[in-house]
């Protein structure tokens, strides 16, 4: 090992920025699930029958399911009933009515993470509904939205308020029995995000949501809906640390984005959960089913995600290209380090005529880790003049990392034209060198490189979420350079 | 007053000896140029001062503006006014010419105990700069270097070297793949940036180079070491009677050896 390298594993070795425990009281269900257990979550969240019934249907369903062992990824079994399927912060009386009644405690974790959750959200332009465990406890700028007929709320409040929004749209992009963890969801998620947007409106602020994984030992099962009605446009941010903890937390989200006739959705994502030691100790198991409908004829849906967090990611937002002249987009840095292991990318189903996609995804692989993109670009027998164009680019940092291309590519119509490209390069000793011989020292150097590297996709990032991107790539990302 | 000195400098890359003894005194102000043929040693010479990983110094020492230049890494050799303008300029896709050298500038500033620079003033600054070198604002918002012609990186480099300003300059092997009319608009960028307070180091295969600038001293480099040293006549000899020469010279051995 030279002495850039040992130099840069020096950085590497860096404590978790984000690493601390908020210390507030939890209620949470005993560990284990049964359809008791589903009941209850119901029962507590006063839920509508017709909620339960499909809870139900979702628990049974994977009762009978096997987990997936397809993806690029290892890991010891997960004992499903040691896990707790229900955490929220102890309600003083019936729940806050304003910030002067959340639990200080937890405004001071706010702080810490930098969520602009009082008046300096407004100045920020963000409109914050923050998931703290499973239950919303503020959420502002509501009234705001709310007079353009904007609905942005937790689901758990749009069952009750708006049921019928909830029963046309929920599972139907990904249905209860599409895979393992989507069913799990289905049956156990306590609360996410609801945004509806009303015909020929655009969304006036982007609309940010914080999760934190916070309670011992509760996995968390965030439930999101998005639904862009004709004419309409939203972008949607998505954020997320969580605290240090020794033992594996499973997180297994599912995100719907219904996109109507020539409505927009644009969804980001920085994901920095806790990736475990450098032994590969603790972490995040990340296992999250994303998947947009482009229902309507030339709707648009675009995802941007820079995953630097978790032990194990597990998660391929995906673009159904239903209407005519749809457009989806995949934007993607996915970073491993030390014993990180990653196995993302996004399917591209195209059934619109005219329908096109774009898929660019960066894999930054460093110390021990594995990244692997896995693609689908499927062009079925009714999209006529469909085009895919896909790049995806691997970065290896050191010689102990493995980064691996997956792209399965399916075309039923001869009109297709499907483009990809591949490379894997490593940072290179003379770029190194020509950066240090201008006075960077090897963290800017390893830091600068990189963020070229991902630049088509961090320019697709909104400005706020760009800055923390770029610093996050700085933080997570250097690794060996062999 | 002593800028660069270098005495008895051997290194050796993989257990091969390269450089085999240098002995070179640079004061401020002044420009050397080392010749010298194919496998000399030239560029092992550039890195070795810049501090380039992979070669082992087995013997003598380099004293830079009062320092032992060898124990310092390349990045605080550059903030101490250490530049290198590269043979081969490298390519660093996605990151644009005007983040580089505003974090470049930026770094030595911090050295200094200076501001770093607001986005306006460097703007500013690194426009003048451009005139000397005929640059097109354009070359700020590519990537490094990336699909430059062999001219492009080459005005890049002396680019770098106008906003960073350094106190000694190693060029190596600038005149390389350069038409006449890009080597006139470099050379006119150095001869701008010569001045009382910064020494040159020109390591160039060829004499042309030195007639557009002009340099105090001349040194032929073989076998890893100087073996001849004169004024820029000695420069015009060598093109007329190439490298073996040198060798033949029974002065050359004598030349070579420490002072």
């Amino acid at each position: 090992m030279n002495d850039q390298t040992q130099q840069l594993e020096a950085i590497t070795q860096k404590e978790y920025k984000a690493g601390f425990y908020t210390d507030i009281e939890s209620e949470s269900l005993p560990p284990g699930l049964s359809e008791d257990v589903v009941r209850q979550i119901s029962m507590i969240k006063g839920e509508p029958e017709f909620m339960l019934e499909w809870r139900l249907k979702a628990y049974r369903h994977w009762l009978t399911m096997d987990t997936p062992e397809w993806a690029h990824v290892h890991y010891p079994e997960i004992d499903y009933q040691s896990v707790s399927y229900y955490s929220a912060p102890k309600k003083k009386t019936d729940g806050p009515k304003s910030l002067d009644e959340v639990d200080p405690e937890l405004l001071r974790t706010y702080e810490k993470l930098g969520v602009p959750l009082d008046e300096r959200a407004r100045l920020a332009g963000v409109a914050v509904d923050a998931v703290f465990d499973s239950v919303s406890v503020s959420n502002t700028f509501k009234d705001k939205l709310a007079e353009q007929g904007i609905l942005f709320m937790p689901i758990s409040e749009a069952i009750h308020e708006h049921p019928e929004l909830v029963k046309k749209y929920l599972g139907s992009v990904i249905p209860y029995k599409d895979n393992y963890y989507a069913a799990l969801n289905s049956a156990v998620f306590t609360d996410g995000s609801f945004v509806y947007i009303p015909k020929g409106v655009r969304c006036p602020m982007e609309l940010s949501t914080y999760f934190r994984i916070n309670a011992a030992n509760t996995g968390q099962f965030e439930r999101t809906l998005i639904i862009a009605d004709d004419d309409s446009y939203v972008s949607y941010l998505e954020g997320c640390t969580a605290p240090m903890r020794d033992e594996n937390q499973l997180h297994a989200a599912v995100v719907e984005l219904v996109a109507l006739d020539r409505a927009e959705i644009k969804y980001s994502t920085v994901q920095n959960w806790y990736p475990g030691d450098e032994n590969g100790k603790g972490g995040i198991y990340n296992f999250v089913t994303k998947r947009a409908a482009c229902r309507g004829e030339s709707s648009k849906v675009s995802w941007t995600q820079v995953e630097t967090g978790s032990a194990i990611t597990w998660k391929y937002p995906s673009v159904v290209l239903q209407g005519d002249n749809s457009v989806g987009e995949f934007y993607s840095v996915a970073v491993t380090n030390n014993m990180q292991q990653a196995d993302t990318g996004t399917k591209m189903i195209h059934l619109g005529k005219n329908t096109s996609s774009t898929i660019i995804s960066k894999g930054i692989s460093a110390g021990r880790s594995s990244n692997a993109y896995r693609g689908l670009v499927r062009i079925g027998p009714n999209a006529e003049n469909a085009r895919n164009y896909t790049e995806c680019d691997s970065l290896l940092m050191g010689d102990k990392c493995a980064a691996h291309t997956f792209p399965y590519i399916e075309v039923k119509n001869p009109t297709a034209q499907v483009e990809h490209e591949a490379s894997t390069s490593k940072i290179s000793e003379d770029q190194l060198f020509y950066c240090k011989q201008r006075g960077l020292d090897v963290e800017d150097s390893v830091s600068m490189i990189v963020n070229g590297f991902c630049k088509q996709v961090i320019r697709e990032l909104p400005m706020e979420f760009a800055v923390e991107a770029q610093n996050l790539l700085g933080l997570s990302l250097e690794g060996s350079v062999g | 007053m002593k800028m660069l000195e270098i005495k008895n400098l051997h290194a050796s890359i993989e257990g091969k000896e390269i450089l085999r003894g240098i002995n070179l005194t640079v004061n401020e102000g002044e420009v050397h140029a080392i010749m010298g043929p194919n496998g000399a040693g030239k560029s092992t010479l550039s890195n070795v001062l810049t501090g380039r990983e992979g070669y082992e110094i087995t013997q003598g020492e380099v004293i830079y503006k009062g320092e032992n230049l060898l124990e310092l890494e390349p990045e605080e050799r550059a903030r101490r006014g250490v530049f290198l303008a590269f043979q081969y300029p490298v390519e660093i896709p996605g990151v644009s010419n005007i983040y580089l050298l505003k974090a470049a500038l930026n770094a030595i500033r911090k050295h200094q105990g200076l501001d770093e620079l607001d986005a306006i003033d460097f703007l500013t600054l690194v426009r003048s700069k451009m005139q000397l070198v005929k640059m097109d604002e354009q070359f700020l918002h590519r990537s490094v270097n990336e699909g430059f012609s062999g001219g492009e990186k080459k005005r890049n480099e002396i680019l770098q070297m106008a906003l960073l300003e350094p106190q000694l300059a190693i060029m190596d092997e600038t005149d390389s793949g350069l038409d006449i009319d890009a080597l006139k608009t470099v050379s006119e960028g150095v001869n701008a940036l010569r001045s009382p307070e910064r020494s040159f180091v020109m390591i160039t295969h060829y004499q042309r180079l030195l007639d557009y600038i002009v340099p105090d001293f001349v040194h032929v480099l073989s076998e890893g070491r100087i073996v001849k040293s004169g004024d820029k006549e000695l420069a015009k000899e060598l093109e007329k009677s190439g490298y073996s020469w040198v060798h033949d010279s029974p002065e050359a051995e004598a030349e070579g050896q420490p002072a």
